[in-house]
This record gives C-alpha cells, structure tokens and sequence, in this order.
C-alpha cells in the first residue's frame, strides 16, 4: 500500500510533462484504485464532481485546464456517476480552436449525449462548421462525433457536406464519411436512399481501407434487398479474390492473413447474395474454394475465415464439393481441444445439417462431449443445435434433456427461452399424447410463469378435444391419466399460477369423468387449492368456478367458500360467487344446459338472427312498435352512430383520440326515456338458455334509472361517455352501459383465461337475444344497446381471432390427427397383435411419468462402448429374448409398458417385437410432420427389426442421423 | 431466428434499428470489477449501463480460464478477452462472428500495445482518453472499419504533438511496480505464438 502510494507519486510527478495531467487527477485515479469498496469509491467520486462543479463553473479556467477538467468529468461518468451538470461545458470545448481540445471536446460529447439528448442540438452547428474545415484532422474528428450524434431530425443538415466529403482526398475522410452515410441510413433509410449510388462508388476506391469500409453500409443494403445487389456478385468474388491472393498492401495483414475482417464482411455479403439463387453462387465456388484450400486452422483469424466460409457455404445454393470442404473443416473445429473451437464447430454444424443432416453423423461423441462439458456457453450452444436436429425419434431424448438442464438454471432469460423450445419440440414431435402431457408438466412445474399462456391453453385444449374423433376411449385415458397426475401434483406448495389453473380446470372438467374419484373429492381438493391461494385471485376464481359448475350437490365447506368469497375484496370474484349463487337456485335441468359435461370444445350455437324471437317481434309490431330500422338507414339519428363509434373506440382501444369531440346535441334521448320507462317487462321475455337470467335481471331493473340519467345528461352535456373514460372497464360507472360492459368485460377476460368456459359464451349469446329485444323496442334501446354492445362486436370478433389463433397454434396437433388417421388401417392391418398406439402407455400404470430408464441419454453414452449395451436390452423385457435392434431402446419406455399391458406376449419373440416396434413408431409417426416420414420411419423399423445390427448399436444415428 | 429474438430485445425500446451495429458496446474491466472504459454504440441509459456492467463483470469474471471466450447474455452474446489483469469485453449479436469479434479485440489491444510500447493497465488507467481516441479509429458506430495498424497509428499520433505522447520509456523503468509487471503485452505474444 504504501508502496503504491510512493509510486503513485513518483509517477505524478514524473508525469507533469509527459502526459499533461495534473497531481490532482493522478491522485484521484490513484485513490479510486486504491478504494476497497465500492461505497469509498462512491464518496470519493461524489467529493470529485462537488470539487468539478466549482472549477467549472468558475470562469477563469484557462483552456488547458479545461480539458483537464473534462476528462474527469468523463472519468466520473464512465464509473457511473451523473456529471450531467458538465456535459454544456464539452459541448463548448467543441467550438475551441485548438485541435486537441477540440477532440477533447467531441469526445467528452460522444460519451456522454446520445441523439436524443437536448444539447445535441448545439452540437450539430459546430459539426457543420467543422466539416468545412481545411485541417482533415477537425474533419475527422466532426465524422466521428456526427456518427454518434446525429439523429433522423439533424440529417438533412450535415447530409450534403458529409456527401461531399466523399471525394475529399485523405482517404482517413472518405473512409469516415462512408461510415457516417452509412449510419445515416441506419437511423433514417429514407434520407440517404438516393445516395445509395455513392456507396457503388466507394467500393472502386483506390484505397483498400475506404473500400473496406464500403462493406459495411452496402451489407446493410444488400440485406434489405438482395435482388438490386446481384450485378455485384462478380465484383465481390473479385475483390475477394484479390485479398486472398495478398494483393493488399501488407500493412492490412494480420497474423499473416491478407485482410481477414475484409475477407469476413465480403463472405458475408456472398452469403445474402447468394441465398437460394444458383447463378450467383455459381461464381463463388472457386474462390470459396481456394479460401478453404489456404485456411490456415493454427490461427484463430485463419479459424474466423473458415468459420465465416461455411456459413457463406451453407447459405447460397448447396454444392456437394464445397460442403465436404465445410463439412471437414467443422469436424476439425470439434476435434480442437479450444473450445473457442468446438464452440464455432457446433454453430458450423447446426448450419450444415440444414442442408445435409447425414453430417451430424460422425460428430455423435463430440456433440455429446460438448453436451457434458461443463462449460455453460458450450452446452447452451449444444443445446441450439440439438433443437435444431430434433425429429420425432429423438424428441423424447432431447426433450427430456432440456428440461433436466432448465430445471438447474437461474438465468432468467434463457429459462424462457429453453422453456419455449421445449414447447415447441413437444408440440411439433410428441410421439404420443401421453408424453406430451407429462412433458407439458414438467415444463410448467419449474418454468410455469415464463411460458406463454397461450401454451397452457394449447394444453387444456388438447386434454379437452383429445386427439382424433374416433378413439373416444383414448381420449378419456388420456384425461383420466391427466386428471391423476395433477390430484398428485396440486398439494404441491409452490405451483405456478398458471400451471395451477390448468390443473384446476382439468379437475374441474374431468375429475369425475371416469368414475374413479367422487364429485366430493375433487371439490374438496379444489376447495383447499382456492384457500391455499389465497392471494392469487386468479387461481382462485378457477378453481372456484369450476369446482362449482360441476356439482348441484352443495358440500358444506364449499358453501361457506362462496359465502367468504362472496364478501371478497376483488369485485370479480365477488360477482361470480353471486353468479354462482344464483346458478344453483335454479332447478337441475338450467344448470345441465348451462354448464354441460364435456362441451367446453364444442362451438356455442349461436341464432344470428334469432329467429325463436320472431312470434314476439310479430307481437310487438301488432301492439304497435316502431319497426326495426337498420343502423345504416337511420340518417336521422346520427347521435346515436356517433354515439356508438365513440363508445366503440373507447372501449377497443385506450388510445389517444386525434378528433375533436363533437358538439353535444339533445338527442332524442329524452323523448324516448319516457317510453323506455314503461317496456322493461320487455325483458323478461324467456330466452332459451335460462342461464344468467340474474343478470338481466340486474340490467332490466337499471335499465329505467340509467335511461333516465343519461336522458338527463342529453340535454347538457353528454356526460356518459366521457364518465366511461375514466371508469375502467372493471369498476362500472353510473350508466347502464358501462356497468354492462364491464360485465362484458370481466367475462371475456374469464374466457381468454379459461380457454374453454362455455359460460362466458351462453352469456353472450343471452345477451345477443336481449340486444335484437332491445333495438326493436325503441329508439332509446336502440342506444343503449348501441352503447352496450358497440363494443361487443368488435370484442366476438377478436375473440372469434383469438379462438382461430389458437387453432392455428396447434397445426402440429391437427395435422398429426390427420395424418394418423391415414397410416394407422395399414399398420394394425399388419400387426392385429400392436395395440393402439396411444395406448402403449396406459396399461398397467398410466401415471407413469418417468421412462423405466432414469436416463436415456446416459443410456446412449453408456451403449457407445459395445460391451456396456447388454444392461440396457436386459432392461427390456421384449427385447431380452432378441438381440437389441438400436431403435427398441429409444423407445424402450413405451415398450415394455405396452408388453406388460398384457396385449403383447413378451414370448413371441421377433415378430411380436417388430410389431410392438411397428406400434412404437407409429406412435412416434403419429405426430410426425408428414406421413411420407412416417412411412420412412416404418420401413426403417422394419428393416431394423428384421436386421438386428448385432451388438454395435447405432443409437446415434437416433438421435443424430 | 436468433435475429429476430434480437430485435425485440432492443434496450431502447423507442428507437428502432434496421440493423443493430455489429457490436453493441465496448467495456473493459479489471480483474476486480473495475471499470477502465466503456463505450456504448447502442444507446443505453446511465442507470441501465451500471446494471449492464455489473451484470456483464460479473458474468465474465467468474467464468474459468479454459472456457470459451463467450457468454450469452440477455439474448446477445459477450465476446470476452483477458489481458493480463484486464479483460476486455464486445457484446455482439448472436448471429455474428464471435472469432472474428475475438480478433478486434485482439486487433485493437495490438494498436494500444505499439501505441503505448509495451501497454499495461497503469496506461489505460492513466491515458483512458487516449484509449477512446485510438478505438474511434477502429470502430466507428459499432463496425469495424479499418483494420490496418499503420493508418491508425498515423491518424492517431498526427494528432498528439510529441509533448502530448506517453512517456512510456518512464513507465518501463518502473519495474519494480507490480501494476509494471502485469503487461498486457505479453499476454499478446503468448497469443501470437498460441
């Protein structure tokens, strides 16, 4: 320490003239170094900018001080301290005249403002002076600062002298300005678009650096629009060419490599160019070729070079030469004991089995190395690749993998994303429905708040509609497998919230359906699932609601949940438990029709023109009603249009309105309250479907009080809408028609939430009946239901997206049903023996979650050695009495489970095992992208059942092949 | 794929890139968690940049010397280098070259070695604008665009009359100083033989 402090001294003072710094900042910089804590440092920093603040203000600095002063300013702000007190002053240091300063000046500038800063403005006038300047230094040194400091607004005001810089004769100018046009065109495309000739221009400079710095904008260029870039294809591989023949002056050698970062950026742009177009690689073979032939694998710039190769290589069109080239220079990459290396070999191969999966082949052990290495960076790679390869037969593998590693991982950000991935592997490849529900769990226990909600809905969604049509009984074990595995997981402590509802809604749904557990259990867990969450009001109108729905038969602690619940702080829940309340009032038969067993999938029906209301229109005209006019014919009753656009704005978006609000008019709002005011029983017409009669209720009976507020309002000032501005849509206002609406919207809320309750969906379509009741009446219902339902509309229709979206979201599902459908005869035709392959797992023990192998990978690891692969066939009682053909253990936990379902005989040796093999990749078919994959998938199952390789099995080629 | 996870993870979310610049900032940091310089292509804020640099010092500085010279971070990947007592850190894109990325770092610790003669941290430290100077002429708005050593070294010493340059002769006496004795520039050998 003391040592230090001796030296600190000596070299301040031996520096008074070297480096033109005070004692003071030497010291400053010496005792920040000396600082054993961060809060010393911190007070060391705060007595810095105190002392600074008074030195700059103080106006008889001189100059050279100044600078000094600055550059403490920027040391404290780089330590991340706020000096914004000085910034004004560097931007004054940028008018000085001396260059030193005035670089000073611009670098303290570019440092601390960005271009959204307010003093940028300043700045720009001094840019513009100094881009005119006959010293190329100050000119240098404005490209910078103009690179960093020019926003979209300040273009337009340097954009012709930094165009005219581009001819300036020092190259070190021209270069900058290049790079300034080309961040020009970053920030605002449309400014620099008719300059884009110039940048054609640039790359035929005489000097290599300008030329090189030309790549960079035209990269950018040449992404945004391949095609206008194709008549420099020739050009590119010619410069290329040049480099790698050391054309170059050498002083743009590195490491002995001609130019290796001009090299890169033209691979680059050879790769965009070359994408899918046959032509244009068609002139870089050569040189791609000579590019590998001189690689140099000793540096790690030779390395950079190759790597960037393969990746033009496997971008533009395939050439079976060049990826050989590629494909041995990746497994020299994997072979490298760096892990640099193996890190790059990994990515390189990901990019080549786009191409030609058979690569992957003889990199098996280096990926499963570079799998168990323990560097994360490594494995997180490896992990990219092998989503990358995954395919129906190695889903389970890779699958199981993924979760294993998520499990143990913090990080925050990649937790969702491996969670994601394992979505959507499961999604795409789930070899049966069974697994994928298992998976799905797993994903959910320990990543449930990260995954998209959508996920969850794909997943009740999938439980509820099953699979196919025409296996109803698989489609119920399916449920009855989900509904034991969630009794077991829901005592659980900690579940995520959105995991919870899942499990909530499945119970509720199925709990009962198979007759194994009693009503009165399952609404007892449920029951003690709302009171464990207590504070989550989400779980718990879930587990409430359903828990409710599907019982008529009241348990005492359930009512006195619905009384607590009814009490509830959160208007939500509150409102169902009245709903609910009234629900079981009702007689036995509403309550079926309302929330009907298994129906969450099927459409709701609804009478568009609701035809069942005809006889009582008819009546009403006899009485003498208005006949109903449509909307678009109503010119005379433009308040009530402009009335319902307004309502529907408000209601779909909570943006700014740009229009003026229109002049309040007496609308006949008045005269016709008066007769609204006498149709309520209108109301009480029966609607086919009983349910929430409580709640037109509660609207029939507001009806008149809010009919006559808002007549009221009419002839002053409209005050509903706006009063609807600030209620949120949850808490009603005054207005019948914003209290509706909330309903509206808590309902559809509850619905996007629950995906399937069929209850929002009655609701509605009770509403729409009572909406045609309403505009038939009188024009005052017209308006209301104009204001009630303008939004509703809009709000079925998003709804009406968002179920299509689901839908779309589950392709994978609808085409796996579809393509099942068509291989299956074949298969059972052939093996009468093979159960259905659903089927496999849900013998004996349907919870089965984990494979009998705890692990299958470390079971492939273990099977590298040929000598080890005996425990794994003795682990399999069908593959016991054959030699293990390599498929069978992949799929060794769906196989002696369905040999021990009893409809397989373990003693029937080859052929029962190629039929139990047959079932086991139909179920992997199953869900299989295509059937032409299927199909491949069966003859190679064949051909392995038939052929058993011996006692080298090839997993592998599984999991890699 | 990976390019468009990127995009949306842009940390201002009101600025929009087409393409984001090759490297998103530059940090260096001493072996225990000092900062020596930071320079920031993509605009961050001041309270974000502390968040980033103790995440990213953090991220680096415990990571074993035989692992690869690459961290995920935040969806973009950090390209890290140790020199001696300092290490110095790119953040990139995850489509990009890391190698390369590796080899400007190397490039620009090259230049600060001929520029300084025999560069230590004590250099950095105590010349940190000069480092700045010498990085604006490599990389200008987050690309590289020039890679000869020469022109840079021109550019950069025409603008420092003698008086202004390092008395690195003073430097090289000092070798009793432990700060002398952890040169970055043999860390550079080692590389080129490596």
């Amino acid at each position: 320490m003391e040592q230090l402090r001796t030296i600190g001294r000596e070299l301040a003072m031996g520096s008074q003239g070297g480096w033109g710094q005070s004692k003071e900042f030497l010291d400053l910089v010496k005792s920040i170094g000396e600082a054993r804590s961060k809060a010393e440092e911190d007070r060391i920093i705060a007595r810095e900018l105190e002392h600074l603040k008074r030195r700059l203000a103080d106006p008889d600095v001189p100059r050279r001080k100044m600078k000094e002063l600055l550059l403490r300013l920027v040391y404290a702000e780089m330590l991340g301290h706020d000096a914004s007190f000085g910034h004004i002053h560097a931007v004054k240091m940028t008018h000085d005249e001396s260059l030193p300063l005035k670089r000073t000046g611009y670098l303290a500038v570019a440092l601390f403002l960005d271009e959204r800063h307010d003093l940028v403005i300043l700045v720009v006038n001094t840019i513009q002076k100094d881009l005119r300047s006959d010293n190329y230094l100050v000119v240098c040194a404005a490209l910078s600062a103009a690179c960093r400091l020019i926003g979209e607004e300040a273009i337009p005001a340097v954009l012709p002298q930094v165009v005219e810089l581009l001819a300036h004769p020092k190259e070190a100018v021209r270069k900058k300005a290049v790079m300034a046009l080309h961040r020009f065109y970053q920030r605002s495309p449309s400014s620099v678009s008719h300059l884009v000739s110039n940048f054609r221009k640039r790359l035929c400079d005489n000097d290599p650096g300008v030329m090189g710095a030309t790549l960079c904008p035209l990269y950018d260029l040449i992404l945004e629009e391949p095609n206008s870039y194709k008549d420099l294809v020739v050009s590119f591989v010619n410069i290329l060419k040049q480099v790698a023949e050391r054309r170059l002056p050498t002083s743009y050698d590195y490491h002995q490599m001609p130019a290796p970062f001009i090299q890169i950026k033209l691979l680059k742009i050879l790769a965009v160019l070359g994408s899918g177009d046959k032509q244009a690689s068609g002139h870089m073979y050569t040189v791609l070729g000579d590019i590998f032939r001189k690689g140099d694998t000793a540096s790690n710039i030779g390395n950079a070079i190759l790597y960037e190769c393969i990746c033009c290589i496997s971008s533009i069109f395939p050439n079976p030469k060049m990826l050989e080239a590629a494909a041995e220079t990746t497994s020299k990459f994997l072979k490298s004991d760096s892990h640099n290396l193996k890190y790059m070999g990994i990515d390189a191969l990901g990019r080549l089995i786009k191409i030609n999966p058979d690569i992957a082949e003889e990199h098996q052990l280096a990926v499963i190395d570079c799998l168990e290495d323990p560097d994360d960076t490594l494995k997180r790679k490896t992990f990219e690749l092998l989503y990358k390869m995954t395919k129906s037969t190695n889903v389970e593998v890779i699958v199981d993998r993924m979760i294993e590693y998520m499990i143990n991982i913090t990080d925050h950000h990649y937790k969702t994303e491996i969670a994601s991935r394992c979505v959507e592997l499961a999604e795409q490849f789930a070899p049966s429905n069974q697994w994928f529900i298992q998976t799905m769990n797993k994903v959910f226990e320990h990543a449930g708040d990260l995954v998209n909600i959508r996920v969850a809905h794909n997943l009740m969604r999938l439980i509820a509609e099953g699979f196919g049509e025409e296996d109803e009984g698989a489609d119920s074990q399916l449920r009855s497998s989900a509904v034991d595995s969630y009794l077991r997981i829901v005592g659980e402590p900690k579940l995520p919230s959105s995991f919870l509802q899942i499990i909530c809604w499945v119970l509720g749904e199925y709990g009962t359906a198979d007759g194994k557990y009693s009503a009165p259990y399952i609404i007892g867990k449920l029951c003690d699932v709302a009171e464990a969450h207590l504070t989550d009001d989400t779980v718990k109108i879930f587990a409430f609601e359903i828990a409710l729905g599907r019982k008529i038969d009241m348990l005492p602690e359930c009512q006195t949940l619905v009384d607590e619940l009814s009490a509830s702080h959160s208007t939500d829940l509150q409102q169902r438990a009245y709903e609910l309340q009234a629900l079981l009032g009702l007689d036995k038969h509403a309550v079926e029709s309302v929330m009907p067993t298994d129906a969450s999938c099927e459409d709701i029906e609804v009478d568009r023109n609701l035809s069942f209301l005809n006889s009582y229109v008819q009546q009403a005209l006899e009485n003498g009603a208005a006949p109903y006019i449509p909307e678009s014919e109503r010119s005379g009753v433009i308040s009530v249009g402009s009335y319902r656009s307004q309502e529907q704005q408000e209601a779909s978006a909570h943006t700014l309105r740009f229009e003026a609000y229109e002049m309040p008019k007496p609308s006949l709002a008045l005269a016709t309250s008066q007769a609204s005011m006498s149709t309520p029983p209108a109301d009480l017409v029966p609607i086919p479907e009983p349910g929430y009669y409580k709640e037109d209720h509660q609207i029939s009976r507001s009806q008149p009080s809010g009919d006559a507020v808002s007549g009221e309002f009419g002839v002053k000032l409209r005050l509903d809408g706006v009063q609807k501005k600030w209620g949120k849509p949850t808490y009603s206002s005054s207005t019948p028609s914003s209290s509706a609406s909330s309903q509206q919207a808590t309902n559809g809320g509850s619905h996007s939430d629950g995906g399937g309750s069929t209850s929002s969906q009655v609701r509605e379509s009770s509403y729409g009946s009572k909406r045609q009741q309403g505009t038939e009446i009188s024009a005052e219902k017209q308006r209301l239901a104009a204001s009630l339902f303008g939004s509703a509309p809009a709000k079925a229709d998003r709804k009406a997206q968002a179920s299509r979206k689901t839908a779309k979201e589950s392709p994978s599902t609808e085409k796996a049903t579809a393509s099942s459908s068509a291989p299956q005869p074949v298969k059972e035709q052939v093996t009468p023996a093979a159960p259905p392959p659903d089927l496999l797992d849900l013998g004996d023990e349907p919870v089965s979650s984990s494979p009998p192998s705890a692990d299958p990978f470390s079971q492939l690891e273990g099977l590298l050695g040929p000598a080890s692969s005996t425990p794994v066939v003795s682990g399999t009682p069908a593959t016991s009495s054959s030699k293990a053909p390599d498929l069978m253990s992949i799929f060794s936990d769906d196989v002696p489970t369905g040999a021990t379902s009893g409809s397989t005989d373990p003693t029937l040796g080859d052929v029962n095992l190629m039929s139990s093999l047959k079932g086991a990749t139909g179920v992997a078919a199953k869900k299989g992208p295509s059937l032409q994959d299927a199909l491949q998938k069966d003859a190679t199952a064949r051909q392995v059942g038939v052929t058993p390789t011996g006692n080298n099995p090839n997993l592998f080629k599984d999991l890699l092949g | 794929l990976s390019v468009s996870c990127w995009k949306k993870r842009i940390p201002c979310s009101n600025i929009t890139f087409l393409r984001c610049c090759q490297i998103h900032f530059v940090l260096l940091i001493s072996r225990q968690g000092k900062v020596r310089l930071t320079k920031w292509y993509t605009p961050y804020p001041q309270k974000q940049r502390s968040k980033v640099i103790k995440e990213i010092s953090s991220l680096v500085l415990s990571r074993g010397p035989k692992l690869c010279n690459f961290v995920d971070w935040q969806g973009y990947r950090v390209v890290y280098k140790r020199y001696a007592s300092l290490y110095f850190c790119m953040c990139i894109d995850p489509a990009d070259n890391e190698l390369e990325t590796l080899q400007i770092i190397h490039h620009y610790v090259e230049i600060l070695d001929r520029y300084f003669g025999n560069v230590c941290e004590l250099d950095l430290i105590f010349n940190f604008h000069k480092a700045y100077f010498i990085l604006d002429e490599i990389l200008i708005a987050g690309e590289l665009h020039e890679s000869n050593k020469k022109a840079v070294l021109r550019l950069v010493t025409t603008q420092y009359n003698e008086k202004d340059k390092p008395a690195c002769t003073f430097m090289c006496s000092c070798e009793m100083h432990y700060w002398v004795a952890l040169r970055i520039g043999v860390m550079i050998y080692h590389d080129v033989v490596e």
